[in-house]
């Protein structure tokens, strides 16, 4: 999808990249829908810096392509259970992140994270959870359990969309099926496959993108969603409701890292000290409806965000965090998902 | 003349065809040779390839270990396969269906008049075929162009579900390879003589006899070229089947993208690729066999 329009987009700067040499250039390479415009108008006024941004749709997309050599990338966002992987692949540079100036403006719990124990590669992005999202039109269930989800009821079954890759739907089967994220154990994990492989029967489609859309137009009343992508879709008008399901939701926490080809590395620098600044971090915080980990910036955020309910989870609810899988573990997930696919 | 060409005939022909080698090397047989040596290796659980020799990709088409590590006989990639051959066959019928009469149409007008027909058959290729395949979403999604006036006028009172099912994939298809199917067969048409249909008619043949004896044994050429144009495309295919059959209904290009993109399995995805060129050569000396034959009854 529009990973296809970014190849596109790739090959056409690919192009246009001799002609422009000279101004100072940041290639930032990101989640669809997940670059505010004005944050960047607003960066490229205050240091000249011309950006150009490319969308992908998963980390596992993004892992792809690095992988396969891709260049010509600045900045790229994993959530923090790739980061390690990117650093054990090589496929991510040091930075020292925490020899930067506003590095004194991340809260004391998000600072020097398990997944960079330094904070040498990775600053701030955001914060948020995954789970599922409901038109509350079309159907009349309140999203208070998973298997709203995973066995989905009479109403809902065949207009369910679940995300298009492993990473998030395998962890919140984890989370149903109350097993660990990441098991190396096969009988576990062959309780998720049958649960997955159960569910596709009421899936419409396997979609990481046009969720609020599917939701608005009733092809789906149930979408797997995004906390703060949940509510730019409700902030359109359309009766979407982010479930808080009480066995759990998915945690996940995006930093800013420079991959290893990258060209303007100290353009990337700049950015990653720019978003650490609260005000700018607030202005991204407020166009996504996610968290952040800045000191300062919620005294900058709106009314409407304040209030929103995508962003305050329920504090009975369970927010689990993603791990780092070992080699054994993710290759019995790509093998569920596989056999799911089939 | 430069002392530096050589003189000798062979060599000159050799240097003369060096261009083509060179561009069939490096822009064919090299990524074939990867991708062929890739697919008897193993996979890297975090994307790329171990640099050891294996046969398990192509042992992954039929068979699996299971998660308790048995090894069992699955036929979940080979249904895959066969549902993109269906699908395939079902969107090149399609095609040839409303293609032909097209192009016999084109043939039939004044010779301004088809160059400008061509002209618009061609005007598709000008958009993005992604935009053009989200086009079809609005069309045969729930309240779209199509399902909205029939909700409206009563004829229906739920939805049809088009979307996301294998009818979508095939409408998709269809859409996106179309003129493939019309280019050839108008080219072999136009030389068609047409002075050959009065004769006969003259000579009081019907004007089904006229179509099956005279015009569609003298364009089996461009039916076949636009047959195969239209065949491989679809068993390649990966944005019709992720958009319109919402990912679920797998066919050959979208289980190859997947294999690169989510699953991390380089070879096994090199492997599958293996499998459908196997496929296409196979369809291509079919059609060169063809035409020889046909060249061989010609002559005679």
């Amino acid at each position: 999808m529009k990973r296809i329009l970014s190849t596109i987009a790739v090959a056409i700067w690919a192009l246009s990249a001799g002609m422009a040499q000279a101004a100072e250039e940041l290639f930032i390479y990101n989640w669809t829908e997940y670059t505010p415009p004005e944050l960047v108008a607003k960066f490229e006024a205050e240091t000249g810096i011309k950006v150009t941004v490319d969308t992908y749709d998963s980390n596992e997309t993004l892992l792809a392509k690095l992988q396969a050599g891709a260049t010509g990338y600045d900045l790229v966002v994993p959530s923090q259970n790739f980061v390690p992987i990117f650093v054990s692949e090589g496929l991510i540079q040091k930075v020292n992140v925490s020899g930067m100036s506003n590095f004194k403006n991340i809260e004391e719990r998000w600072r020097n994270p398990a997944w960079d124990p330094q904070q040498e590669y990775s600053s701030p992005w955001q914060w948020g959870t995954t789970s599922f999202s409901y038109n509350s039109e079309n159907y009349s269930g309140k999203g208070e359990s998973l298997k709203e989800f995973f066995e989905p009821n009479e109403e809902a079954s065949g207009r369910v969309s679940a995300f298009q890759t492993p990473d998030e739907v395998v962890n919140l089967a984890n989370i149903y099926l109350g097993l660990p994220f990441c098991s190396e154990d096969p009988r576990e994990m062959k309780k998720v496959q049958d649960l997955l492989v159960a569910q596709k029967q009421h899936i419409v489609a396997y979609n990481s993108e046009t969720m609020s859309d599917m939701l608005a137009s009733g092809e789906a009343v149930i979408t797997n969603h995004w906390s703060g992508f949940s509510r730019l879709g409700r902030l359109t008008g359309a009766p979407i409701v982010y479930a808080y399901p009480k066995e759990g939701v998915v945690g996940w926490y995006d930093s800013l890292v420079v991959p290893t080809s990258a060209k303007n590395v100290d353009n990337a620098r700049k950015f990653m000290d720019f978003m650490m600044d609260p005000v700018n971090m607030a202005m991204l915080t407020v166009n996504q409806g996610y968290g952040d980990s800045i000191i300062g910036s919620s005294a900058y955020y709106t009314e409407e965000l304040k209030s929103a309910p995508e962003v305050n989870p329920p504090a009975d609810v369970p927010v689990v965090f993603a791990t780092t899988c070992s080699p054994k573990a993710q290759s019995l997930i790509d093998k569920v998902w596989t056999k799911v696919m089939q | 003349m430069s002392s530096w060409l050589p003189t000798n005939p062979s060599s000159r022909r050799w240097l003369g065809l060096a261009p083509t080698y060179l561009v069939i090397g490096i822009f064919m047989l090299i990524p074939m040779i990867i991708m062929g040596t890739y697919s008897f290796m193993e996979a890297n659980p975090y994307g790329g390839v171990k640099p050891v020799f294996s046969t398990a990709a192509y042992l992954q088409l039929a068979w699996e270990y299971d998660l308790d590590g048995t090894l069992v006989f699955n036929p979940g990639y080979l249904k895959i396969i066969w549902r993109s051959i269906g699908l395939s066959t079902m969107a090149t019928v399609i095609c040839l269906i409303f293609g032909f009469p097209v192009a016999y149409y084109i043939t039939l007008q004044p010779e301004n008049r088809r160059n400008f027909y061509i002209y618009l058959i061609t005007i598709p290729f000008w958009t993005n075929l992604l935009i053009r395949t989200f086009a079809w979403i609005i069309i045969l999604g729930r309240n779209g162009v199509i399902e909205l006036p029939l909700l409206s006028l009563g004829i229906i009172d739920k939805s049809l579900r088009m979307m996301y099912s294998d009818g979508a994939i095939a409408i998709g298809l269809t859409y996106s390879y179309l003129p493939l199917m019309v280019l050839p067969i108008y080219a072999s048409l136009e030389k068609l003589d047409f002075r050959l249909l009065e004769a006969a008619s003259d000579l009081y043949s019907s004007r089904l006899e006229i179509m099956t004896k005279i015009v569609i044994p003298l364009s089996k050429p461009g039916i076949i070229a636009g047959c195969i144009l239209v065949f491989i495309p679809c068993l390649g295919a990966f944005i019709a089947p992720n958009l319109l059959g919402g990912g679920k209904k797998l066919m050959l290009g979208s289980l190859v993208q997947f294999q690169f993109a989510s699953a991390r399995n380089w070879p096994f995805g090199s492997a599958l690729s293996m499998l459908m060129l196997a496929v296409v050569v196979m369809a291509l000396i079919f059609y060169a066999r063809g035409a020889k034959k046909r060249a061989a009854g010609a002559e005679s």
